[in-house]
């Protein structure tokens, strides 16, 4: 029983994952994604140099070359060593980020939509109060307060993202709750919370996992901003966002120093955004 | 609708005290720090104590905050060394008899920006001056151009144009602000020549003012334009589906008709909430942009004084941000209801 349920649920993945091939947009941001997955994970043995060695040589004539194929950055580190290790910093914090916001978004929305009444209150002036502030003004104090870390980023993302996620969820979940086969979980005598966990969540997952993948993108811009306000992870760690604001100011002469991460950041975004679009179009089909 | 805009102005006063509370308290907790901060890490703890006394840091934090709020008097007190009177409204050169008893946000009293060296009231002003411009430029390219592309991509769904629409405002909404501005100055600044790359609206760089606000407008409306396209898309993909638009079809109307005359007003009530919204985002949303273009503004100041531990500043500036979000959040709610007949008069 249970083996041919698990083995169900992998075709039906594999049916979706098929159908994905319909779709050309998503195809090419889910092979946007997967490349800078790949990067991530292979980038000890891909990276040509170590992003914090400098090449003093390379000094003289940063521009792209033979030895250092986009250049060096102006303390003569390999700009190309510092782009694919860039790729494992957004793509360990954001996916962090945006699962632990998914867990404690969909427990307050499950929470509100089912009981309603003052616990839904409760939890909707909170998420109000956080909303009411700008998410850049709120990263910016979150930040200033207690300091630019990974951790505090992914705090910052977290604290953001929950009450967006509960708002999704909540309204789900009043949707849901009206469903016959939650009254007949009721009648077997069945948990509040295996009914919130095992027949409302998974039943919601459609566009959950579509907002999850257009929130990553979000995330990944939201890391990329911090770095180049100068907020995000602390020196000499490579993120994309940190390398432009260190080359900006000097665009005019060596453009291949900003032009790069930029370009990195967005392939990234443009994918997870291409991907969820795809996920919403095949998800609208069935 | 009376009762409605009471309710949401009586939401709006208790959203902006927590909020209040909230920045007052996430700075000013830990007074200790400012001590350590002006005296250096190796002052004494005498020393520190007594600082803290003459600025009046050795109060309970919520009498402190009411102060800085302006519901309760500032404090006063002799100064020990020479028997002048000292306090929280106590100024350099205002006679003692003049000193205002309350002197906090709500008496107009932001404080003093230790990044600038002047009252944060002295330069918050000019900076959401120049954030105006900018924003309204950028609201004036982006509100017309986003319904004609939306309008023309929901007119007929699945179409050609529509997907090419749909697909590009997907992208140009994940460049993030600061790698459109790298790409667009690599192309028409190093590349092109035609504009400057910054600007500080000083007309003595080089640049006429109109401009060095190309870029910045350019790269705002392209991360915003996307967005507010696919709003309005969908909602004319709404209302393509309906009875009356079809019936406007079968009675021969041209299609430019049906969607001048009847389908273009109704698509129009939903994504104004949207468009709505993006003044919020035109106001804080800029602190990107006006750092890439070095754009004296209101966001880079936010910016700037985050960076320097400035806490009055942004404190103001959070303030300020949070009023604007929460008004526009309220002016799309009656605007939604003035223009949908059907909530009106429910």
């Amino acid at each position: 029983m249970a083996m041919s349920e698990t083995a169900g649920s992998i075709s039906r993945t594999w049916a979706r994952v098929r159908l994905l091939r319909e779709s050309p947009v998503g195809m090419i941001g889910a092979l946007l994604v997967v490349f800078w997955v790949l990067v991530a994970i292979f980038a000890p043995i891909i990276s040509p140099f170590d992003p914090n060695s400098n090449d003093m040589d390379a000094l003289i004539e940063p521009g792209p070359n033979a030895i250092h194929w986009f250049g060096t950055d102006m303390q003569g580190r390999d700009i190309l060593a510092r782009v694919i290790w860039g790729s494992r910093t957004v793509l360990t914090v954001a996916p962090v980020a945006v699962a632990v916001a998914y867990a404690i978004g969909s427990l307050l929305g499950l929470l509100a939509g089912y009981y309603r009444g003052w616990v839904d209150n409760l939890i909707n002036r909170v998420s109000d109060i956080i909303l009411s502030f700008p998410a850049i003004v709120l990263y910016i104090i979150v930040i200033m307060r207690f300091g630019p870390s990974a951790l505090n980023i992914i705090l910052a993302v977290i604290f953001i993202a929950s009450p967006q996620i509960m708002r999704i969820v909540r309204g789900m979940t009043l949707e849901l709750r009206e469903r016959e086969y939650i009254a007949a979980a009721k009648m077997r005598g069945e948990s509040t919370f295996y009914i919130m966990f095992v027949e409302i969540l998974p039943n919601a997952r459609g566009p959950l996992i579509v907002d999850a993948c257009l929130r990553m993108g979000y995330t990944t811009i939201a890391i990329g901003v911090l770095g180049f306000l100068g907020l995000g992870l602390p020196p000499p760690d490579p993120d994309w966002g940190g390398m432009v604001k260190d080359s900006y100011a000097l665009m005019s002469i060596f453009p291949h120093m900003s032009l790069f991460p930029a370009a990195a950041i967005t392939s990234l975004v443009v994918g997870f955004s291409l991907l969820a679009d795809g996920m919403r179009e095949i998800s609208m089909r069935d | 609708m009376l009762a409605f805009f009471l309710k949401r102005l009586a939401s709006l006063v208790f959203t902006m005290l927590v909020v209040s509370a909230l920045v007052f308290a996430a700075f000013e907790f830990t007074p200790g720090q400012v001590a350590t901060k002006v005296l250096g890490p190796f002052s004494t703890q005498d020393q520190r104590d007594r600082l803290m006394e003459e600025l009046g840091l050795n109060r309970p934090v919520y009498e402190r905050y009411f102060e800085w709020l302006g519901v309760l008097p500032g404090w006063a007190a002799t100064s020990a060394a020479d028997g002048k009177p000292t306090g929280r409204c106590v100024k350099p050169g205002v006679p003692a008899e003049e000193t205002p008893r309350f002197c906090g946000v709500l008496q107009g009293e932001l404080g003093y920006s230790t990044l600038y060296k002047m009252p944060v009231n002295d330069i918050i002003w000019d900076r959401l001056g120049n954030t105006l411009i900018l924003a309204s430029l950028a609201f004036a390219v982006m509100v017309p151009l986003s319904i004609l592309l939306g309008i023309s991509a929901g007119m007929r769904e699945g179409s050609k144009l529509d997907r090419t629409i749909s697909v590009a405002s997907i992208v140009t909404t994940s460049v993030p602000e600061f790698a459109s501005g790298v790409f667009l100055a690599s192309i028409f600044v190093i590349g092109l020549g035609w504009l400057p790359g910054t600007a500080p609206l000083d007309a003595g760089a080089g640049w006429p003012i109109a401009l060095q606000l190309v870029l910045p407008v350019a790269v705002i409306v392209l991360y915003d334009l996307g967005y507010v396209v696919r709003m309005v898309r969908a909602s004319m993909v709404e209302v393509m589906t309906r009875p009356y638009i079809r019936t406007a079809i079968l009675k021969g109307l041209t299609f430019r008709d049906v969607i001048l005359k009847h389908a273009l007003r109704n698509a129009m009530i939903a994504p104004f909430t949207v468009i709505l919204l993006q003044i919020n985002y035109m106001i804080t949303g800029v602190v990107v942009v006006e750092a890439v273009f070095a754009y004296p503004g209101f966001g880079r100041m936010l910016l700037d004084s985050a960076l320097s531990q400035d806490v009055a500043t942004v404190q103001a500036a959070s303030l300020f941000a949070v009023l604007v979000s929460v008004c526009t959040q309220i002016a799309g709610d009656l605007g939604y209801m003035m223009l949908n007949p059907r909530i009106r008069f429910s």
